[in-house]
């Protein structure tokens, strides 16, 4: 697959690579630059893996000054930089390029503050997602975004995407969740953008640098929310005859004044799939599945549940099975979470991620259905149904070109639906490498123009992950 | 003085466009009730979102509501609330506090990323703010977000705008996500607690599972003789009942709370979200951020330094508002200063003009970020047409 473009690499910074390697070996520790052409092969992509372009060099900084030492060289030597957390980008947010540094902050792995009495978290910007509610949760509390990948993501990508999660209905996606950030800008300036305050002075910065995907300066530490979980939680399969009902219910649950905490989808081949992995339990006599978390004490859930139950009825639910036990409800969400491995188990895959009015919802699963049979191919349904945040994942072989080549225009022509319907592109992923080139579709040149003009009060040269975000075409230095 | 009233967005593009050549400074008016907040500027024109009015979409089950800048908030809310629904965050209606009149309109709340009490559980208003159109200072268009509630498509300039106080553009559209209105909303009041009690009671609940949307502490001589702290809960009835004797039950060391319910616990919520305690006075109004176990901390600070303040605490201890007498420049170096060791920052809300020209009327920011917000002032407004110096002189 090679349909994305990336900008040719710079011939001049190629051919001054020595140069430029001999510079940063004077910034950091020798441990933490990496030149070795077998050692930068890890850096090469991220998850979407159809892309991967090997950098010229990769840092690993131990400090916020050494990130800033680094940006400082790359901004005055014209070098390009791809800043990186984990590297768990669907959309290809963390690859290279030939003539780019890559500033990895997976050493900056340290929790350094926790403040329960002010609930917040202070943390380094490589820590990853679940490590910071690893911290909290014996003292009862938890950071709320969850994205499949909290595993391994990390904080710094997190604010980098603004990655969302299943549990974001009620909790909110990073944005919602992050109170403060040290940022490293091109220059090397370091400076502090909000902190444990609810707000902060002026134009509302951290909002703008939250989802920049790294194209405005490099996030070493995060002041984050932690909020305190409640009493218990019950994830409950809700098996439905049609995805139209499924799609009814939850408008119904919304309409009668109830959020639960989530809200999941899955269509029939997702839920053969997932189940067919983690052994959940998941009904397999029913076309939808609805995953429905309530929360609070017993007896709360217990009625908050009769409620939905009720609801499901007068839509036709066909099965309603209640987690029974912690293990139970863990193999709910290990099922949930892990569609896009289990996938990966019996085909190769991309993964959309656009986001939907919920009310379009039956439309767009029939078209989506129609898009890809078009291609030959098949497609298995995950999402997030209170929010209408898709993620249909489009089933494909990778060493068939041909049939990589419809899965990656199948997926646009998803996308293209998304904003035609009036939704957006990306719900929770980023745009990246990936979505690019549709940006387009839902912005208008002067949309864009105003998007770029902002990132160049950061990056006048794009030289921060610069073949993302825009299209390569039209861009806009002031 | 000129004032434009476009009725379309292409009018407004004109009458933007129109202004550049000779860089004329424009005010941006909505209901004309948070005139006052942030620096005076000194402009000949002012564009009125006033012929810019109607909910432009309203679906209850994608909880979204999208309306024309000008648009009455009170309108927005009686639409909402016919279908059981309100905005998330409880805007502050600034109309006591700063003596005005008319009708605060929803690009203002945008604008100003204005919010209350329920900020600290569902998020500001920049938190439910999902899409915008505005007129930029070129003239243009420019929309951001849309009305889906999940969305990262691009740099996120709806935070940008939202709290710019128009300084960045003109709002012709905005969208916001919706809540349904709980069943049943309860207030525990407990007495006559210290300002560092009450803190620590309010950072207990928040920090327990039992949820409060709203908490806060005021100090005696706040509206009552005696300190009142409060907190509230809203949810199914049950879960209110069960959730209140929880929380007197942790909170016990405390003192037993009493429970207030209906118009009661609503105009005391309206008194804290309006900073009602501060109307009609001669004072200057402060809003002081802060991490909320600092709260009590800064203001001592502050207390020994200038006698006849008054204050009480919003958002847990996290948001302190303070009354001084106006002065000359209503204490604003003594406030920064005293602040200083505690962290966060300090907003001047009321003020007579002269003061609010002098002293810093947002906190001042690290040069870095100084220059920063000025590249962004002029990436949106190259001429510097929109509100020139309401936030920071110069920008």
């Amino acid at each position: 697959m090679s349909a994305i473009a990336f900008p040719a690499p710079d011939p001049s910074i190629l051919a001054r690579r020595g140069e430029i390697i001999q510079g940063l070996s004077g910034l950091v520790a020798p441990e933490a630059l990496i030149v070795a052409e077998d050692e930068r092969r890890p850096y090469e992509t991220d998850a979407l893996t159809a892309y991967r372009r090997l950098p010229l060099a990769v840092v690993l900084p131990s400090t916020t000054q050494e990130v800033a030492a680094v940006l400082r060289f790359c901004g005055e030597q014209g070098v390009p930089v791809v800043p990186r957390g984990a590297g768990t980008s669907l959309a290809g947010g963390a690859i290279p390029q030939e003539d780019a540094v890559v500033i990895g902050v997976s050493k900056m792995n340290r929790i350094l503050e926790i403040d329960y009495a002010n609930r917040v978290a202070k943390v380094q910007a490589g820590v990853t997602n679940l490590a910071v509610t690893g911290e909290v949760s014996a003292e009862g509390f938890f950071y709320a975004p969850d994205p499949s990948s909290q595993l391994a993501c990390s904080i710094g990508g997190n604010i980098g995407m603004n990655s969302g999660g299943a549990h974001c209905l009620k909790y909110g996606v990073t944005t919602n969740n992050v109170l403060g950030v040290t940022l490293v800008m091109l220059d090397g300036s370091i400076v502090e953008i909000g902190g444990a305050a609810l707000d902060a002075p002026g134009l509302d910065l951290l909002g703008l640098i939250v989802g920049s995907e790294g194209q405005l300066g490099i996030v070493t530490e995060a002041t984050v929310r932690i909020l305190r979980a409640a009493e218990g939680a019950r994830p409950v399969l809700f098996g439905f005859p049609t995805s139209e009902q499924a799609g009814e219910a939850v408008a119904a649950i919304i309409g009668a004044g109830i959020i639960p905490v989530a809200m999941e989808f899955m269509d029939k081949p997702a839920i053969e799939i997932c189940e067919a992995f983690a052994k959940a339990g998941y009904p397999m006599d029913v076309e939808a599945l609805l995953i429905i978390e309530v929360e609070g004490s017993d007896a709360e859930m217990d009625a908050q549940l009769a409620r939905i139950v009720a609801i499901a009825r007068e839509h036709g639910v066909k099965t309603v099975k209640e987690s029974k036990s912690a293990m139970e409800a863990a193999a709910i969400w290990k099922g949930r979470k892990s569609a896009f491995g289990a996938t990966g188990r019996i085909a190769d895959y991309i993964c959309m991620d656009g986001t939907i009015p919920t009310g379009q919802l039956p439309h767009v699963l029939r078209r989506m259905d129609e898009i890809v049979k078009g291609y030959g191919l098949r497609v298995a349904n995950v999402f997030h149904a209170g929010d209408g945040n898709l993620h249909p994942l489009i089933l494909y072989n990778c060493n068939d070109p041909v049939e990589a080549q419809k899965a990656e225009d199948a997926g646009m022509d998803i996308l293209k639906l998304c904003v035609e319907v009036g939704g957006c592109l990306t719900g929770e992923h980023g745009v990246g490498i990936e979505k690019r080139d549709l940006m387009t579709f839902q912005f208008n040149a002067e949309d864009l123009a105003q998007q770029m003009r902002v990132r160049a009060v950061f990056d006048r040269n794009w030289l921060l992950n610069p073949a993302k975000v825009f299209p390569l075409e039209g861009r806009v230095a002031a | 003085m000129t004032l434009h009233i476009p009725t379309t967005e292409p009018q407004a593009c004109a009458i933007v466009k129109s202004l550049i050549d000779g860089a004329t400074p424009l005010s941006i008016m909505g209901g004309n009730t948070r005139t006052g907040l942030g620096r005076p500027t000194q402009t000949q024109s002012t564009l009125s979102s006033a012929g810019l009015t109607g909910i432009t979409l309203y679906e209850p089950a994608e909880m979204v509501i999208g309306a024309r800048a000008g648009t009455s908030l009170a309108l927005v809310q009686q639409t909402l609330a016919e279908r059981g629904q309100m905005l998330p965050f409880e805007p502050m209606d600034h109309r006591d506090l700063l003596g005005t009149e008319g009708e605060p309109t929803i690009g203002a709340v945008a604008a100003g990323n204005i919010s209350g009490p329920r900020r600290i559980n569902a998020g500001a208003a920049r938190d439910s703010l999902i899409g915008i159109r505005m007129v930029n200072g070129r003239g243009e268009l420019v929309k951001s977000g849309g009305r889906v509630m999940k969305n990262v498509t691009g740099l996120d300039l709806v935070k940008l705008v939202a709290g710019s106080f128009g300084t960045l553009g003109f709002l012709t559209e905005v969208t916001f996500r919706v809540l349904p209105v709980p069943e049943r909303i309860v207030t525990l009041v407990w007495r006559g607690l210290s300002d560092e009690a009450a803190v620590s009671l309010l950072s207990a609940a928040l920090g327990s599972p039992f949820e409060p949307f709203a908490a806060a502490h005021l100090p005696e001589g706040i509206g009552a003789d005696q300190a009142r702290t409060l907190l509230r809960l809203e949810n199914f009835s049950d879960s209110v009942v069960y959730r209140s004797h929880e929380l007197a039950d942790l909170l016990r060391v405390h003192g037993a709370p009493e429970m207030l319910e209906g118009d009661a616990s609503q105009d005391l919520w309206r008194d804290v979200r309006d900073a009602r305690f501060f109307a009609g006075t001669d004072e200057a109004v402060w809003r002081l951020s802060l991490a909320p176990t600092a709260g009590p901390r800064a203001v001592a600070a502050i207390a020994e330094r200038l006698p006849g303040a008054r204050w009480f605490y919003d958002w847990g201890g996290g948001l302190v508002w303070l009354a001084v007498p106006a002065g000359v420049d209503a204490a604003a170096a003594t406030i920064r200063s005293a602040m200083q060791p505690h962290g966060g920052h300090a907003t001047l809300v009321r003020a007579p003009a002269t003061i609010r020209a002098t002293v810093a009327v947002f906190q001042p920011l690290a040069e870095p970020l100084m220059r920063v917000t000025a590249d962004i002032k002029k990436s949106f407004d190259p001429v510097g047409l929109f509100e020139p110096g309401r936030m920071y002189a110069g920008i």
